[in-house]
């Protein structure tokens, strides 16, 4: 790590920042939305199935400005939002926002498969024996499921490690406030000599990812050694 | 308390009716408390539709459950309770203990949920009842099928339910298994008075579990009859041969076979008993009639019995006889083929030429024979 810069450091913590917040927000209501969709009998299903894939197949830039359109000073959200002196764009809570967004589907996907995995059974079991529907899912359907939602959890913090597009529209590119370390990147690779910097930086990436992954390795492999 | 239960219930283009009664007015005086009734058809006759509408897990399209005098359902009064405040405890055909929880918590799961007050049984009670003490701590996976077994009934009868429903609970374990569970089951609705409801496509289990039975046909819930009028019935229709189920006790060992006693009388048997108490299979059609006390015969048991009645079908005569000594027909006797003291109940199946040779007819006297190797171990 010879050739990070001091400015680096800040970037690297925050994108740490970013991804863990991004996806510790994201994760109940993932498991909400994944629920729903699993259990739910309502008209418009596929409808809702579809937003909640959508940031999945969209360019992130086009979810970035979707964001910025929102949640921007004359936005519907960012209005409101102003009005008890919250600002979303350009700051910390943009970035968290942007990555929470796109990461999202594969948070559902994940922990939607997982809870389709879990057999009924267990559930109406768990009903005739005296629990209430939300008794059932957090002390049978959801502990079950437990692994797909970490499963997901890993995806999305590393989806959001390399977040790119939204970020940028949503939250700029302020080195020490929003620079994350693909933004980083981008700025080292478009001045004049910034390509090794550029390179050290994608080590650190490279070895964050490559971290993460064997977490999810060795958590999947614990999981199976106890059932 | 009594279950009373008229549902109809469409499922694509599978129609479900049942209209019963159990319990209650309709036989004065008797009580569900310890009822034990069985739940009979074939697969695919609507026996789990049945059970899935009890529990609440299923909604019936119109109709009305009662349990006591509490409504579990009414389609006019818009009534439906969900499964968790039913109080009916179901035993599924798969145990279906909760994977990632112990045995104990899996036992503790519906306990915990119950209300102090109307907590009836004590865990340490069910355990020792079950014999679980050595299981408590392990993982519900390691544990074999008839443990499993065990545990989800110990799980339902903790949850203090005041009607269980058992879905095929022995249709996973192997015969020998069978046989270790039964006793458990008979045990725990005896000594915890809880009634049954038993559902199964056996006819053996079914006289082995309950008295009456509830038969289902085709998406039909037809009438309640007698355990042992079905098994009449079954006979009759020419699906099975007649199975006599014998309750023998107090084995002790003779030159290598063994003599049981049967309610009064002795029985010679090859097969060695581990209990006190033994259930047996005896088929009908194993049983040879004499007309005076052969002098002598390979066969091991001899009883002198009463011809009580004759039962013509197609080529085939079910002969149902009073065993032991003296002679005189006797309406007193249950139904269930167990007799006063000393005096036993079988059925035997012969020809009708064998009717006219022995000249048989209600209170002629007959020697049964009975091979000692013929009896076969039920549970």
């Amino acid at each position: 790590m010879v050739f990070l810069q001091p400015g680096d450091m800040s970037a690297i913590l925050l994108s740490l920042k970013v991804a863990t917040a991004a996806t510790l927000v994201a994760t109940p209501i993932g498991i909400a939305v994944a629920w729903f969709l699993v259990y739910g009998r309502f008209p418009g299903k596929t409808l809702v199935e579809g937003v909640v894939n959508l940031p999945l197949v969209l360019p992130p830039v086009v979810v970035g400005y979707f964001l910025l359109l929102l949640f921007g000073k004359n936005g519907w959200i960012g209005s409101i939002l102003l009005k008890f002196n919250i600002q979303i764009i350009f700051t910390l809570s943009g970035a968290i926002l942007a990555s929470a967004v796109v990461g999202f589907p594969l948070l559902v996907r994940s922990i939607r498969l997982g809870m389709e995995a879990v057999d009924h059974s267990y559930h109406h079991a768990a009903r005739t024996l005296g629990a209430n529907v939300w008794d059932a899912f957090f002390t049978i359907t959801l502990p079950l499921s437990l692994r797909a939602v970490f499963a997901g959890m890993t995806l999305m913090f590393a989806r959001s490690l390399g977040e790119f597009g939204a970020t940028i529209i949503l939250a700029g590119n302020i080195p020490g406030r929003t620079q994350t370390i693909p933004l980083a990147i981008y700025d080292y690779t478009s001045t004049p000599g910034g390509d090794r910097m550029a390179l050290s930086l994608c080590l650190v990436s490279i070895f964050f990812s490559f971290v993460v992954l064997l977490i999810s390795n060795a958590a999947a492999g614990r999981s199976m050694e106890r059932r | 308390m009594e279950l009373s239960c008229d549902i109809q219930k469409l499922l694509g283009t599978f129609s479900f009716r049942a209209n019963f009664h159990i319990g209650g007015s309709q036989e004065r005086g008797t009580h569900l408390a310890g009822t034990k009734v069985g739940i009979f058809g074939p697969s695919g006759s609507g026996k789990s539709t049945l059970m899935l509408l009890l529990a609440g897990l299923l909604k019936p399209d119109k109709g009305r459950i009662c349990l006591g005098e509490t409504v579990l359902y009414d389609h006019a009064a818009g009534i439906n309770l969900p499964p968790e405040q039913r109080r009916i405890g179901v035993v599924f055909q798969h145990a279906r203990l909760f994977p990632h929880l112990s045995v104990i918590k899996n036992l503790l799961y519906g306990y915990n949920r119950v209300p102090r007050a109307q907590r009836c049984i004590q865990p340490e009670e069910i355990i020792r009842v079950l014999a679980l003490e050595h299981l408590l701590e392990r993982g519900v996976n390691l544990l074999s099928g008839g443990e499993r077994q065990r545990v989800a009934l110990g799980r339902t009868v903790l949850s203090c339910p005041r009607l269980i429903l058992m879905d095929e609970p022995l249709s996973g374990l192997d015969e020998n298994l069978k046989l270790q569970i039964i006793p458990y089951l008979n045990e725990v609705s005896a000594e915890f008075g809880l009634p049954l409801l038993f559902i199964s496509h056996s006819l053996l289990e079914m006289r082995l579990m309950t008295n009456q039975v509830l038969l289902v046909e085709a998406g039909e819930v037809q009438e309640l009859i007698a355990t042992e009028t079905l098994a009449t019935k079954l006979w009759r229709s020419g699906r099975q041969s007649y199975i006599n189920v014998l309750h023998l006790d107090s084995p002790r060992e003779r030159d290598g076979i063994f003599v049981y006693n049967w309610g009064g009388l002795s029985l010679v048997l090859t097969e060695q008993a581990e209990d006190d108490n033994a259930v047996f299979e005896l088929d009908a059609r194993d049983i040879l009639l004499f007309k005076r006390h052969p002098e002598a015969t390979s066969a091991r048991n001899l009883l002198s019995c009463t011809v009580e009645e004759l039962s013509p079908a197609g080529n085939r005569v079910l002969v149902d006889l009073l065993c032991g000594d003296g002679g005189s027909t006797s309406n007193n006797t249950s139904s269930d083929g167990i007799g006063e003291r000393g005096r036993q109940r079988l059925k035997v199946q012969i020809v009708p030429e064998s009717v006219r040779e022995l000249g048989l007819a209600p209170g002629r006297e007959v020697v049964a024979a009975i091979k000692a190797s013929s009896f076969r171990r039920a549970g």
